[in-house]
């Protein structure tokens, strides 16, 4: 017997008894689950006269619908609604002072986790180019105790400290692979022992200050200049110095004068005054006039070159004397 | 009671150029058997292609359909409404469904429907001009001079379109405007149909939150989408064969010039098909749709369809029926729908047009062999018209059946100029000098 396709929204109604006699044969079709009996196929059509679902919408549905589908209103649901619940709810959250604390705590947890992973700890600070004494002095003033995290590290800040320190020329500083500070310095190399009265230092080429020393002596391959305001100029020193290479042991050092000039000192107190313009020029001809003439070797004080058309001897006073002495005794009062 | 109706169309003129602003309208096609609803995104004026050609979508891309939805009327019989509650419930749901479709609330609606008895009447007017040249208000001038014919009590005129202007002696001229002459003359069609129809409808739309912007007849928008252009400068006649009504619309020089219904459509088959087979009208509707035709042939005789029931009874169930049966019980009623048009065409004066062409569309036309049987009865030059393509329009609303509710976007996208369209004479306005003053402020402020 054909299967009846049976509409499932219909109710189904059954049969009282099961059927017998001629009817037996139908006995084959649909039993109901529940053993009710057969069911009366189409019985239930009973109740489709009762009204369908009207398919319009209701008027307030209607409504509804088309108030929804208004662009503001559309874009009011779209941010307006999800941005004002996550404003109120979250300011609700944040009302009590405990759960701010709980989750500032929970923050700072978070970070501080990530942050001290050995991934990123610094275990130690490597310098480079840097003697034993400097080396120390740095390790003094870099204000991290290691292990420490790469975050807590202000690369720049610990340039910025190593760099003022006075015998440092540059320096850079990373953090290299593997946890460590590498701190690369370049050393300001001293050129020339300046005394003053309150001590003596080491400078540079520059006259930037390198360090101070105790005695001169702890020095003494460095030339040595003397003065107010002698370090800086210590440029035109060197070049001083260099072109005074031919007076080799006999030079004393260089003395500034009122922050303007240099004055050229040897030994036996014998001073070459120079002058403020080009006194590299006017110490040549000095070291000229000492090759012919062996100037510098004769009884003379000074030579001042300040006056460039006008140089001038001083000598010394047992000089004069004897020459007193000389011209009397030859007496013809040239 | 002319002054009323300048008033209205003209309100719902206006409210057709705040949709257009806006940006979107709905389009409202209430018909006997189906009621559907586009909604239309206008998105610029229409552009020519590069080559200024009018390129594939025939010059009109200057909208597109973003929402469609088409329900089953209820309470409309020969296109008019006579049930308000339903045919309210009907187009909510069509439209809350294209709204739905469009994602876009719709606040004007374009409507059009078939009923309501629409007559044509041929008016003309002929005035000296004032001054050397046609303008404006000279066109308004001699628009206004037309002679009303007393078309009775309780219509309205739905349309009122200047067809044809001669300036002298030279006729044929679509716009005088700035031209050259003496005496200008117009010829104007004018449809009027019952006021209470509309009364109906407008109140319709009204109950659903909506803004009227713009009523059309249904025969005339059917010609405008379904008629191809040449079709419409040499004159055609466009039969839209709807559910309870078959209008028709001619067409010459792009101008409608005649319209007219016959209050008999596919309803009046199915019904027949009911009761001549004893089977409920959507048992019948189907039987239609599936297997109607209206030529039989030998074959018919043996192609037995099952007609079925729903009753429990087997033997009601099992009914069957030949095809050729069928198609005895439905020729008869296509015949008369097409003598009656004939009839209609024949009254106005077809066959003295220079072309003849018949173009049969609506979802009646669908019935098979309905072009062979119509070309017997109405000429030689029949075709199956389907609407204009237009951009976005499912493929669903593509067949003859919304050729109205296409042609109406056609109408909404570029309204013809009606009577309304321009002012009124000054003259008319004569002794209501502070409503002219309010009127003033209005439009200017």
């Amino acid at each position: 017997m054909q299967q009846v396709k049976r509409n499932r929204l219909l109710p189904v109604l059954f049969r009282s008894k099961v059927p017998e006699a001629q009817d037996a044969d139908f006995a084959a079709g649909d039993y109901d689950p529940q053993g009710q009996g057969i069911p009366l196929e189409g019985a239930g059509r009973i109740r489709l006269s009762t009204k369908r679902a009207d398919p319009a919408p209701s008027r307030w549905s209607y409504r509804l619908q088309r108030w929804m589908l208004t662009p503001g209103i559309r874009l009011g649901l779209r941010i307006g609604v999800p941005f004002c619940l996550a404003f109120a709810i979250g300011s609700a959250f944040l009302s009590s002072e405990k759960r701010r604390d709980a989750l500032n705590m929970f923050v700072a947890d978070v970070r501080a986790s990530i942050q001290e992973r050995p991934e990123f700890m610094v275990n130690l600070m490597a310098i480079d180019g840097a003697g034993d004494s400097l080396s120390a002095d740095i390790r003094e003033v870099v204000p991290f105790d290691f292990p420490t995290s790469s975050f807590d590290l202000d690369v720049e800040q610990i340039r910025e400290i190593v760099v003022g320190l006075d015998p440092v020329k540059s320096a850079t500083v990373r953090i290299r692979p593997g946890g460590i500070l590498q701190v690369d310095v370049v050393e300001r190399m001293p050129v020339v022992v300046w005394r003053t009265r309150e001590g003596i230092e080491i400078l540079d080429e520059t006259g930037a200050h390198v360090d101070d020393l105790k005695a001169r002596a702890d020095r003494a391959d460095l030339p040595l200049i003397v003065g107010d305001g002698a370090d800086k100029s210590v440029a035109e020193a060197m070049a001083l110095l260099h072109a005074a290479q031919p007076l080799g042991k006999r030079l004393r050092g260089l003395v500034r004068i009122g922050e303007r000039r240099w004055d050229v000192v040897l030994d036996r107190d014998q001073r070459i005054m120079l002058p403020t313009e080009r006194p590299v020029r006017a110490l040549e001809r000095v070291l000229a006039v000492n090759e012919v003439q062996e100037l510098l070797e004769r009884d003379v004080a000074a030579v001042d070159m300040r006056l460039g058309a006008r140089p001038t001897i001083r000598m010394t006073q047992n000089a004069v004397e004897e020459w007193w002495r000389i011209r009397k005794a030859s007496g013809n009062g040239q | 009671m002319m002054a009323d109706l300048y008033q209205s169309q003209r309100a719902m003129r206006q409210m057709r150029r705040q949709a257009m602003q806006r940006g979107v309208v709905a389009i409202l096609d209430v018909g006997s058997s189906k009621i559907s609803c586009l909604v239309l995104r206008f998105d610029g004026t229409g552009r020519l292609s590069d080559d200024n050609s009018i390129g594939s979508m025939a010059g009109q891309t200057g909208f597109r359909v973003i929402g469609a939805a088409t329900t089953r009327s209820r309470g409309v019989q020969f296109g008019e409404i006579n049930a308000m509650q339903e045919t309210e419930r009907a187009i909510r749901t069509a439209l809350q469904a294209a709204q739905k479709m469009a994602e876009i609330r719709v606040d004007h609606v374009i409507a059009c429907f078939s009923g309501a008895n629409p007559r044509s009447y041929g008016l003309d007017a002929q005035i000296e001009l004032e001054s050397q040249m046609v303008n404006e208000a000279e066109v308004a001038r001699v628009l206004s001079a037309c002679d009303v014919p007393e078309y009775g009590e309780g219509r309205d005129v739905l349309h009122a379109q200047p067809v044809n202007f001669a300036l002298d002696h030279r006729s044929g001229l679509s716009d005088p405007r700035g031209q050259l002459g003496q005496s200008l003359a117009v010829d104007m069609h004018m449809l009027t149909v019952d006021g209470a129809a509309i009364q109906n409808l407008i109140h319709c739309i009204k109950r659903c939150d909506l803004e009227l912007a713009g009523i059309a007849s249904s025969a005339y928008v059917s010609g405008i989408s379904s008629l191809v252009e040449d079709e419409q400068e040499l004159g055609a006649a466009c039969i839209d064969m709807g559910g309870g009504s078959t209008s028709i619309s001619i067409f010459l020089k792009k101008h409608m010039i005649y319209a007219d219904s016959v209050r008999m459509g596919g309803d009046h088959v199915t019904s027949d098909i009911s009761m001549g087979l004893g089977v409920p009208m959507a048992n019948a509707e189907r039987i239609k749709t599936f297997c109607g035709g209206v030529h039989a042939t030998g074959a018919d005789d043996r192609d037995m369809i099952d007609i079925g029931g729903d009753t429990g009874d087997w033997e009601h169930d099992r009914r069957t029926v030949s095809r050729a049966e069928l198609i005895g019980i439905m020729r008869p009623r296509v015949e008369e729908i097409l003598e009656e048009v004939r009839a209609r065409l024949d009254a106005a004066g077809f066959d003295h047009l220079p072309s003849q062409q018949i173009v049969l569309t609506g979802g009646g036309s669908q019935i098979m062999g309905l072009d062979g049987l119509a070309s017997r009865i109405l000429g030689q030059r029949v075709r199956l018209g389907r609407p204009l393509r237009v951009h976005g329009l499912p493929q669903s609303a593509t067949g003859p059946g919304f050729s109205s509710a296409v042609g109406l976007s056609l109408f909404a996208a570029n309204p013809q100029d009606e009577w309304w369209d321009f002012e009124i004479p000054i003259d008319r306005y004569a002794g209501r000098s502070l409503k002219r003053a309010v009127k003033w402020f209005r439009d200017n402020w």
